[in-house]
């Protein structure tokens, strides 16, 4: 393989998974942005939606459309279980005791998909077929058409919701001011309720699309979520363009640096980043005077 | 070592003064070139509607805020942009609006943790509690008693701080601040959530600490108290300082007076 | 009794049972088990005064504790270096990690800190496994020589207990003493309220840092002690899960409490070989033990027993007529 099709090799997963990235990120900006709350149990919903996805397509045989929009709605439960159970009893307690706690919700979610599912990687079939196809020279998995496809829509719909919607802006509202939010009416705990089911519906569809590209398993969700972090805190805690930006830059630096550098330590790159953005620049890196934070 | 000319010169040299600070927040101006002195050994109140801008200046004087600018001297050293633990060192302490105890903590080690600046055992003397640590162990306790008797908490001193009544708290929260030895204490609406008997507990106390020869700053909305304990007042208004005087000059200031009913 | 002549006489306790229970054992598995209390114990004291006093969480706590093991075990093995030379190299080392990264990550706080120090966790973890030429990677390190005194060689349960629980008692007798001088009282008054502790001349900054790097030499200890007594380390030892473990142990025993620390990990090291029959399953139990203790029992267990013993003991207090 010549040099320029390699890089365009590197150059289309970095971007495919910086998609992924950036679509968790903006499960962490959504429920941060109503609660404050760092959501550490955001990678096990991208886990979730993999394993569902799986589980409903090899063992209950359903096709695969059905068991996507199935594994979305079942992680969504799941998200909505955990804002109720462990997220809203926590009103006022101490930072430290919400840590803890979504670290707990985020373990024990982990620990119940590896007693349900076992410790097996599992390979989840691509939406259309696994023949590559070409384009200018270059190779293309479907999978990563998909990716984009699904990912751009997400991101206008999100955009969209946000912006024209009467909960979208209800939630924006909470985000900015919940205590003015709620004397003009708006019931705030039912915004907490919905940030959670947006979070959890976009992470598991995220999980869902990346599925059959990288295998799924039980403990994905770390990783993952962790690099959906990492882009989201580039991007500035926003569910917009910066977190775009973040994941993508993320993707490619991750997949550059896996391919001329070291393959090894490519989850490396993403937490170095990490690291450096927190130390350097924790508000992100395209933050401008008057941010948009939801 | 702070200051000797300052103190010497009885009554009439400035302890803290506030040179044209401004503050703004995004785009919001929160103080606009505000500028008063504060005499030593005087208690000064600053007044205002909501919003004036009160605590916030009591942010940037305890460093917990950056000006936009302007500066603050403590005597003749400008303090602008120093740490609120540096400030500690050098004599300026607070006490809060919303109380900031440590709540799990007891009474007795609350104004322990007040006794820092006057201690100095690191990690190592502490762990192998060295002779010197030990001693300095036991001159932390006798102080902290000590300021806890002139405040009347000696009785609750073994109390974890979150059991307190609230009109306690704020008597905690000052007895902290007193063991810092201060030159200068600001505090924050101390009679915030008191009865009239805790009020006026309040100002002898607020009195007994400036016999003592503490220059105390005082945001306050309790008129009566003001009135009663101030020897200066400086008002804000928006940001703005409106007018400054004593409690007679400021009662019957015509535009505190209107800022007031503007408000109300 | 003052508090100092209690806290003297419980020590003195802990530690009497502590040297003569070998006595009351048959077979070595149960030393076994004792020694890994003592290690975890010396992790779990030295998280305790980062996460319980200072209130500063560390999802990476793990690192440092391999960073011991193998400073240890790569400098006996190549080098042949002696195990408590390597010891010393290995403390001043991760100290010295943690004194560097300590300042700009402990400016961060809540989730952004777990995330960082999580992140850190995962590089160091990395590193582990990827150094092959020096860590020997995946599949370990062995040959790990035994620490020695003189003549003496801790190669046997019986030597290896009394080496680590020798030393876990001096780090928790210096832990005792640490927390209840004006650095402990410093570092709860930044659990409580960061800002009003700054504002009484606390200054947090540094002192987060001092208590992070002593933490993460104490934990390297304990890396170097267990590198010594196993003889073989491998990564998987040092990952995310055991970083997690640690937490557990903290807040089950009791947060701000050096016994808690000490009863947390005793239950942490021994549940396992209880819940044998859910082979790894047991990060379910603690997943859902660090909800249920957060939510219900934040003072730890250890707490729980105070209360208790407090309660008794206010009972025969009154039975014998009330003093005070």
């Amino acid at each position: 393989m010549d040099n320029s099709r390699q890089l365009f090799q590197y150059i289309l997963s970095g971007l495919s998974n910086g998609a992924i990235y950036a679509l968790i990120g903006f499960g962490f900006a959504i429920i941060h942005n109503a609660t404050g709350i760092i959501n550490f149990a955001q990678g096990e919903f991208v886990m979730l939606g993999g394993m569902f996805t799986l589980f409903f397509v090899a063992f209950l045989n359903l096709p695969l459309i059905p068991a996507i929009i199935l594994a979305i709605l079942v992680s969504t439960i799941v998200g909505i279980v955990f804002e109720r159970l462990a997220v809203r009893p926590l009103k006022n307690a101490k930072p430290l005791s919400i840590v803890i706690i979504t670290i707990g919700a985020s373990i024990l979610i982990r620990g119940i998909a590896m007693l349900v599912w076992g410790k097996d990687t599992h390979a989840v079939p691509a939406f259309s077929g696994s023949n590559p196809l070409y384009i200018v020279g270059a190779t293309i998995m479907p999978q990563h058409l998909w990716i984009f496809a699904i990912a751009v829509l997400i991101i206008i719909g999100n955009k969209i919701f946000f912006s024209y919607s009467i909960i979208g802006k209800a939630m924006r509202a909470c985000a900015y001011n919940a205590q003015a939010a709620s004397l003009v009416g708006i019931d705030v705990k039912t915004m907490v309720l919905f940030s959670f089911i947006i979070s959890s519906a976009i992470g598991s569809l995220a999980g869902i699309i990346i599925a059959p590209l990288t295998m799924t398993s039980y403990d994905v969700g770390i990783m993952l979520g962790l690099k959906g972090f990492c882009a989201v805190i580039i991007g500035g805690m926003s569910s917009g363009l910066g977190t775009v930006l973040g994941g993508l830059l993320l993707g490619l630096l991750e997949s550059l640096g896996a391919g001329y550098l070291s393959a090894s330590y490519k989850d490396a790159i993403a937490f170095i980043i990490l690291l450096l953005i927190l130390f350097i620049r924790p508000e992100g890196l395209f933050k401008k005077k008057e941010t948009e934070r939801v | 070592m702070n200051l000797p000319q300052a103190k010497s010169e009885k009554g009439a040299a400035a302890v803290l003064r506030i040179k044209n600070i401004t503050k703004i927040f995004g785009g919001l101006t929160a103080l606009e070139d505000v500028s008063f002195e504060v005499k030593d050994g005087s208690i000064t109140g600053v007044i205002g509607p909501n919003g004036a801008g009160k605590t916030t200046l009591f942010n940037i004087v305890t460093g917990l805020y950056s000006q936009t600018s302007g500066d603050v001297y403590l005597g003749d050293k400008n303090i602008s942009f120093f740490a609120p633990e540096t400030l500690a060192g050098m004599g300026i302490v607070r006490t809060f609006q919303n109380v900031e105890l440590f709540s799990e903590m007891t009474v007795l080690e609350n104004v322990m943790v007040g006794l820092h600046t006057k201690s100095k055992s690191g990690i190592i003397s502490c762990a192998f509690k060295l002779p010197s640590q030990i001693k300095e162990e036991k001159y932390i306790k006798e102080k902290a008693m000590h300021w806890l008797e002139f405040t009347g908490l000696a009785d609750h001193a073994d109390i974890e701080a979150a059991n307190l009544p609230f009109g306690k708290g704020r008597i905690l929260e000052i007895s902290r601040a007193l063991a810092v030895e201060p030159q200068v204490i600001l505090m924050d609406e101390p009679a915030a959530g008191l009865n009239s008997l805790e009020t006026s507990q309040l100002a002898m106390l607020i009195k007994r600490i400036r016999q003592s020869g503490i220059t105390i700053v005082l945001v306050e909305h309790d008129m009566e108290l003001v009135m009663n304990v101030c020897d200066s007042i400086v008002v804000l208004n928006l940001g703005k300082k409106l007018a400054e005087g004593t409690p007679r000059e400021i009662q019957e200031n015509q535009e505190v007076i209107a800022a007031y009913l503007g408000e109300g | 009794m003052t508090k100092e002549k209690r806290e003297i006489i419980i020590f003195s306790i802990f530690t009497l049972a502590v040297l003569i229970i070998p006595f009351f054992l048959r077979g070595s598995y149960y030393l076994n088990v004792l020694v890994f209390i003592g290690i975890n114990t010396l992790l779990a004291v030295a998280l305790n005064l980062l996460l319980g006093y200072a209130g500063q969480i560390s999802l990476g706590h793990a690192a440092f504790f391999g960073l011991g093991a193998y400073i240890s075990g790569v400098l006996t093995t190549r080098f042949g270096l002696d195990p408590w030379l390597v010891l010393v190299i290995a403390a001043a080392a991760s100290g010295s990690l943690a004194f560097i990264i300590g300042f700009p990550i402990l400016k961060l706080k809540g989730h952004y800190l777990a995330m960082a120090t999580l992140g850190l966790g995962i590089i160091m973890y990395i590193i582990f496994n990827e150094t092959v030429a020096v860590t020997g990677g995946p599949s370990g390190l062995s040959g790990i020589p035994n620490m020695h005194l003189g003549a003496l060689i801790f190669d046997n349960d019986m030597n290896n207990y009394y080496l680590i629980w020798i030393i876990t008692l001096i780090v928790m007798l210096l832990s005792i003493n640490l927390s209840q001088s004006r650095i402990g009282r410093a570092l709860r008054a930044i659990h409580n309220s960061e800002v009003a502790a700054r504002v009484m001349g606390v200054n947090a900054r540094i002192l987060k840092v001092q208590i992070f790097t002593v933490s993460a030499l104490i934990s390297a200890v304990a890396g170097s002690l267990y590198a010594h007594t196993m003889t073989f380390i491998s990564p998987a030892s040092f990952g995310f899960n055991f970083s997690v473990e640690l937490v557990t142990m903290v807040i089950i025993g009791g947060l701000g409490s050096i016994y808690g620390s000490f009863l947390g990990a005793a239950i942490l090291t021994v549940l396992p070989e209880f819940l044998r029959v859910l082979q790894d399953f047991d990060i379910i139990v603690y997943g859902l033990l660090l909800i249920i203790m957060t939510m219900y029992l934040p003072g730890g267990l250890i707490n729980g027993l105070q209360k208790i013993v407090e309660f008794a003991a206010g009972k025969v207090g009154k039975r014998g007529g009330s003093g005070a």
